[in-house]
């Protein structure tokens, strides 16, 4: 979401040098990153620019994309998820139950329908699971006054292990066509998971810039308090973002289960990280009250790109997490480096 | 008189825009408890700043044990002996009392902590003043009483000459007062000497020798009590002031009827805020197109009233009714429903959303209002909003979408206003409406007030400025710790009766 721009401050003290271009800095940063590293790997590696390699990264980022933009509204209230990768898995298992109709797993790689239940049944299923997770958080958060970090830290190691248990058995794979298309299938040349993610961003894009529910999440974030004594209800608004994480986590593990044909207990491990780092890098604050949707999107994209040239450039895959991890630490740095020059 | 102990002379400090001390003298002896006093803003928390290293004076020297001496740091300051013991304490709470008692400076050897002598000779030290605390219990377990005695035992084993007590009495119970001073009286018999901050004249009149008193910078006056009385105090304190004269208004305002009433409101110690005050008793009333006044110095518990009638705070008891209905409040979103708005006293911790634009912090409690469909906010309702009370209000801003950071305190504190305004509030409570702008955005403050007063809104104005108060209202309640010590019509009302009031007058229970 651009904000105002092109404002005269009306205080007198003129912003001079570093004051002036830090904040236009940081408003722009993510999107001038991620032109700069395309143009980088454009040149290191051909490869890199055709349609078939681009379409393949949205493919790869529209998974954990999907989660970032709830995590979007999670630290727009200067709150945390880390237990979305642990909730994929749950609910990925959960629709691959529902679809094959039992726990069951056969590892038969038969395409044709058992006795499940089909694949919206399975999609459906996905999402009560992660509203339910994500219910429960959001009550010991609200109710039990326990910081988000922890809350979400045991969700964590709860719905992993939930996973373990469902899937005592093996993974279950081997869906039928209908419900392979929702991770596999395209419309057109664009890979549905991509529509999916974008279709959820420009909803949440809606829902922050022109809802009241979008400015009463920023005034959690920006000043609890305050907000509190403006008349607004902050529990329950702290309440809703951990439900609409949860959600979007669940149905990401429907997808992220079309897409590999398979349900598996360890699925989504680590995807906490990428998703907190896609937010982060996109320039939503982790103290809360400023972000936007549109700048997770160009975080997911970016952290997709980095990923995806530094496997063409057949960089060791490890590294691929040392940058990640670097580039969060150094975005944050940023941040609060903007931030004592604006207090300034 | 002996030779002092501690000799400022000429001692200035300036603040932007503000002269905080203007060449002030201040002398203590040995041995004696020296009460600074002044109304809110006065000048004595500068000045205890400079005597504990935390401020550097522009101009003026410092003498101690009569030695020319710089305090440069709160370090340095308390090297020399000198100890402040401020409000809000300097203990850590996870830590035990030994280890706070020796923090920094803990016995052993090298790295290791001689732990078993640690606890001993706390307990001796806390022992010395009669006072039965475990050196082994964590400081959060102790009560506020029980942390200052901490800091003041952890004081006296730092070799300290000078004690500074910054309101010390605020937090603590009757008993916990008097064994206070019991220890006070003990110090000076040990040729000690005590600074007390204090607002509150009767305990000066207890515990202290003589007091210097501050108004606007400057002092006024000091003397040995008992050659000075109360009243000698309450007439330094208040004088005229030459800084802030404000016009009066209001004098056609007719008032309505009753619109908020509030009948036995009470308020016991809050274990996770106990410096909050306890509120015992309060009732008042305010009528439509009035503003009452509430004064009281710090700790008097005006913004506890405030905050407990919005529902920000809880309380224990007491009864609120709008139009002679009684309402049930227990949130701020019951008190809005209601038709009640607060205007806090914190204006960017309490009611700004600093990294928003002016739109969004004004609309903010007006979103249902300004909504198409379920959930839509109406951009164009929106801007018509803050288009609306930028004229009314004469807000300067670039445009609805600057940051309300960019703007000036006084255009901030209008956004605020509106924001309230917006909903046709039937009572209005404004917390330090004026608090932190200049002189000339307060008139606008006061206008508006004024103005609301007469479209019929009922307001409460809270202020630590008795001009302010004598300026704006129509009635005056008083408050001096937690309870309502009297009511006056605004034109039976001076600078200095109500000073009386608020420090000086008997409470319903001392009476009793």
């Amino acid at each position: 979401m651009a904000k105002a721009e092109k404002i005269v401050p009306v205080s007198t003290r003129a912003r001079s040098g570093l004051g002036a271009v830090v904040p236009l800095l940081s408003r722009y940063a993510p999107a001038v990153c991620l032109v700069v590293l395309m143009v980088v790997f454009a040149i290191l590696q051909p490869q890199f620019l055709t349609p078939r390699n681009l379409f393949n990264v949205m493919r790869q980022i529209s998974i954990e994309g999907l989660i970032a933009i709830g995590m979007t509204f999670v630290i727009l209230t200067a709150g945390i998820d880390l237990s979305v990768g642990s909730l994929v898995a749950c609910a990925g298992l959960v629709a691959a139950m529902i679809a094959k109709g039992s726990t069951a797993s056969s590892f038969s790689l038969s395409t044709s329908a058992q006795a499940g239940y089909g694949w919206f049944a399975a999609m459906l299923g996905a999402m009560l699971v992660g509203v339910l997770g994500g219910m429960i958080q959001g009550t010991a958060i609200t109710k039990l006054k326990v910081p988000p970090f922890v809350v979400t830290l045991g969700g964590l190691s709860v719905f992993r292990g939930l996973a373990l248990m469902i899937s005592s058995s093996g993974p279950i794979s081997g869906f039928d066509a209908g419900y392979r298309w929702w991770g596999q299938g395209s419309i057109g040349p664009v890979p549905v998971p991509a529509l999916i993610f974008v279709g959820f961003a420009v909803l949440a894009f809606i829902v922050l810039r022109y809802t009241r529910y979008g400015r009463q999440v920023y005034a959690v974030g920006g000043n609890r308090e305050a907000a509190r004594l403006s008349g607004v209800n902050v529990q329950r608004v702290l309440f809703s973002v951990y439900v609409i994480i949860g959600f979007l986590s669940g149905l990401a593990g429907f997808v992220l289960s079309a897409r590999l044909n398979s349900s598996e207990a360890v699925a989504g491990y680590g995807y906490e990280l990428t998703v907190i780092a896609s937010v982060v890098i996109g320039g939503t604050s982790l103290f809360g009250g400023v972000g936007s949707v549109f700048g997770t999107v160009i975080g997911s994209v970016l952290i997709g790109v980095l990923i995806n040239g530094l496997v063409l450039m057949d960089v060791n895959p490890y590294v691929q997490q040392i940058t990640i991890g670097l580039i969060l630490v150094l975005v944050v740095a940023f941040d609060q480096f903007a931030k004592s020059r604006r207090l300034k | 008189m002996s030779e002092p102990l501690l000799r400022m002379e000429h001692i200035t400090k300036r603040f932007p825009g503000v002269l905080a001390l203007d060449d002030v003298a201040f002398e203590v002896t040995p041995g004696e408890a020296h009460g600074l006093l002044g109304e809110n803003g006065a000048g004595k928390s500068t000045l205890l700043k400079i005597l504990s290293g935390a401020y550097q004076p522009d101009a003026g020297s410092i003498e101690f044990g009569g030695e020319p001496i710089a305090l440069e740091t709160p370090l340095a300051a308390q090297r020399r002996g000198i100890v402040t013991i401020y409000q809000e304490f300097n203990l850590i709470p996870t830590m035990t009392v030994a280890e706070n008692m020796f923090l920094g400076r803990e016995p052993g050897r090298g790295q290791f902590i001689a732990w078993k002598r640690m606890v001993e000779d706390t307990a001796e030290q806390l022992g010395h003043l009669g006072l039965s605390i475990d050196p082994l219990a964590p400081v959060s377990d102790l009560s506020v009483g029980e942390q200052q005695m901490v800091e003041i035992v952890r004081a006296l084993s730092m070799q300290s000459r000078l004690i500074v007590m910054d309101e010390p009495t605020s937090a603590l119970s009757e008993q916990e007062v008097d064994r206070l001073f019991r220890i006070v009286a003990d110090l000076k018999a040990r040729g000690l000497s005590v600074i007390f901050v204090t607002h509150r004249l009767n305990e000066v009149m207890r515990i202290c020798d003589r007091v210097t008193v501050l108004r606007d910078g400057r002092r006024v006056g000091s003397g040995r009590v008992g050659e000075l009385g109360v009243d000698d105090f309450v007439k330094l304190m208040v004088g005229r002031s030459q800084t802030q004269l404000f016009t009066r208004l209001g004098d056609t305002r007719a008032a309505g009827p009753v619109v908020l009433q509030v009948e036995g409101l009470t308020r016991s110690r809050d274990p996770v805020n106990p410096h909050a005050t306890v509120l015992a008793d309060i009732s008042l009333d305010v009528r439509a197109g009035e503003i009452l006044g509430i004064a009281g110095l710090m700790g008097a518990g005006r913004t506890e009233v405030a905050r407990s009638i919005f529902g920000a705070d809880p309380r224990d008891s007491g009864t609120i009714a709008i139009d002679g209905r009684p309402v049930t409040i227990r949130s701020p979103v019951d008190a809005i429903r209601h038709g009640i708005g607060l205007v806090p006293e914190d204006r960017k911790q309490q009611a700004l959303f600093l990294d928003l634009a002016v739109r969004n912090n004004l609309a903010i409690s007006s979103l249902e209002q300004l909504s198409w469909g379920m959930w839509f906010v109406s951009d164009r309702a929106e801007n018509a909003l803050v288009e609306r009370f930028r004229k009314a209000l004469d807000i300067r801003m670039a445009s609805a979408e600057t940051k309300i950071a960019d703007l000036s305190g006084g255009n901030q504190q209008k956004v605020v206003l509106a924001r309230w305004l917006a909903l046709q509030p039937k009572v209005l409570i404004v917390d330090e409406p004026t608090r932190g702008i200049d002189v000339a955005a307060k008139a606008e403050v006061h206008q508006q007030l004024d103005k609301m007063a007469r479209a019929g809104i009922a307001i409460i104005a809270i202020s630590s400025e008795l001009p302010e108060i004598l300026a704006i209202s129509d009635r005056i309640v008083t408050m001096r710790e937690g309870r309502i010590t009297g009511s006056v019509l605004r034109d039976d009302a001076t600078e200095e009766s109500l000073m009386h009031l608020m420090a000086v007058a008997p409470t319903p229970q001392s009476i009793a």
